[in-house]
């Protein structure tokens, strides 16, 4: 144990070897977004131990239901309807329950509700792509939407993102924050995609993918999607230099 | 450090791509029937104590470019050094101090810009105090991990001088990208160079 892991309140340092690199040239964008210098490492301090909670009253009742919350009354977004779900956790396997969850996503053809896009394929009236949650007192987690479209982007002549979800993360603290994507059991596009071969092994992309979950399915309406978050954990006690849970 | 099996590992991170204000944004991007408002646009829920500031900037790519795609997120202690936080536990900060900002940078200029207040010192863990400073965190298209800097003021000689992180990173000209310039009262300027001889310092905090 290093002295930065064992005062109590202390956040786990982030395993850099095991996010990926600042610089990935495959995924061009990060060439010159990168920075070249080291990070400078120091224990978290109270400035990183704290942050901000949201309460369920900013939640409306359509948030976490992208089918709808952004459909003309008696309408719904099109697409194959599926639920996401999952448990929020940290380092410790302890669930995070209270905190925000904020997603978003393409259309089913695979295009974003977005100023920039310039995807050809149909914008759904129905649809925005834009969804939150907060996590219930077990640390779960609940979506509603449609499956979203792969679609081209200009990083190679002929490349595809895999269907994805976007997730933002809070937890308890600054230091938890987190954005990542959820990817699907069994897309062929996976093992193709740039942005995801900035991760540096199998397991961080099995980490980011979310699995048919047949037992949440809802029969005749939707199929179900498990995704399991993870964000660091904070020392809760310090005995003989063993933290509690290690 | 600690030895966490890849089961439990942090989730790894992704980019969060060009189309962030998607989720995080809506009405920045014209998605205007879900959320009444973006959250973070306002810092403040009524009058705040403290010295009333903005802060302002542009994030700058290693072609000199702006970033005109990125969101950043602020958070910071109240004029007393408190946090608007559970874990806040030395006293009861300004509540109509949010301490948390969020910002998706102008699509056309790059241009962040936050309303709060002049934070005060918080607890160093060495039981000094660190000068006054605004934590940042950063994402964009080709980040694939967050960036998490800091802003601390050019006008707080005294305080930086004796941060315990400011001092770790000892080399003066690298400290300089951490400083707000203070343009006039209240008016500070925060430029972040992601690569380049003037490298902002970032953190692995």
């Amino acid at each position: 144990m290093s002295p930065k892991s064992t005062r109590k309140g202390h956040y786990l340092e982030r395993d850099r070897s095991w996010h990926p690199e600042a610089l990935t040239p495959n995924y061009k964008s990060s060439i010159y977004r990168s920075p070249s210098s080291k990070l400078i490492s120091f224990p978290t301090t109270l400035s990183e131990e704290t942050g901000p909670v949201f309460g369920h009253d900013i939640l409306g009742s359509l948030d976490s239901d992208l089918i709808h919350n952004y459909a003309r009354q008696g309408q719904a977004a099109i697409g194959s309807r599926i639920i996401i779900h999952g448990r929020l956790l940290d380092e410790f396997e302890r669930p995070v329950p209270g905190a925000l969850i904020e997603v978003w996503q393409a259309n089913s053809g695979g295009r974003y509700r977005h100023k920039n896009e310039t995807y050809l394929a149909a914008l759904d009236p129905n649809f925005s792509g834009c969804g939150r949650t907060i996590t219930d007192e077990n640390g779960d987690y609940e979506f509603i939407t449609i499956m979203p479209g792969p679609y081209p982007w200009p990083n190679g002549p002929n490349e595809w993102r895999p269907a994805h979800i976007h997730f933002s993360v809070f937890g308890n603290a600054f230091a938890q924050r987190l954005i990542t994507q959820m990817y699907f059991e069994g897309d062929p596009l996976i093992q193709k995609c740039p942005i995801v071969a900035t991760l540096n092994s199998l397991t961080a992309v099995k980490r980011l993918t979310g699995f048919l979950d047949m037992e949440r399915t809802i029969p005749m309406d939707s199929l179900a999607y498990k995704f399991d978050i993870t964000i660091r954990g904070k020392q809760q006690t310090v005995f003989e230099n063993k933290p509690e849970g290690l | 450090m600690a030895i966490v099996k890849d089961e439990f590992k942090e989730s790894p991170s992704q980019t969060a791509g060009p189309y962030v204000h998607i989720g995080c944004a809506p009405n920045f991007t014209g998605i205007k029937k879900i959320y009444s408002s973006d959250l973070g646009s306002a810092m403040k829920t009524g009058p705040v104590k403290g010295e009333q500031i903005t802060i302002e900037g542009t994030i700058f790519d290693g072609t000199g470019a702006p970033l005109k795609d990125a969101m950043l997120e602020i958070w910071q202690a109240d004029s007393d050094g408190l946090y608007n936080s559970p874990q806040e536990t030395r006293g009861i900060c300004d509540p109509n101090f949010t301490g948390w900002g969020r910002c998706a940078v102008n699509l056309n200029t790059g241009l962040f810009r936050f309303n709060t207040v002049k934070p005060g010192q918080t607890p160093a863990p060495n039981g000094t105090l660190q000068a006054p400073h605004i934590s940042v965190w950063i994402v964009a298209r080709g980040i694939n991990v967050g960036l998490q800097t800091r802003a601390y003021f050019s006008d707080e000689k005294e305080h930086n001088s004796s941060d315990p992180i400011l001092n770790q990173i000892g080399d003066s000209k690298r400290i300089k990208t951490l400083l707000a310039i203070r343009q006039k009262k209240g008016v500070y300027s925060f430029n972040i160079h992601l690569q380049g001889h003037n490298e902002t310092v970032f953190f692995d905090i």
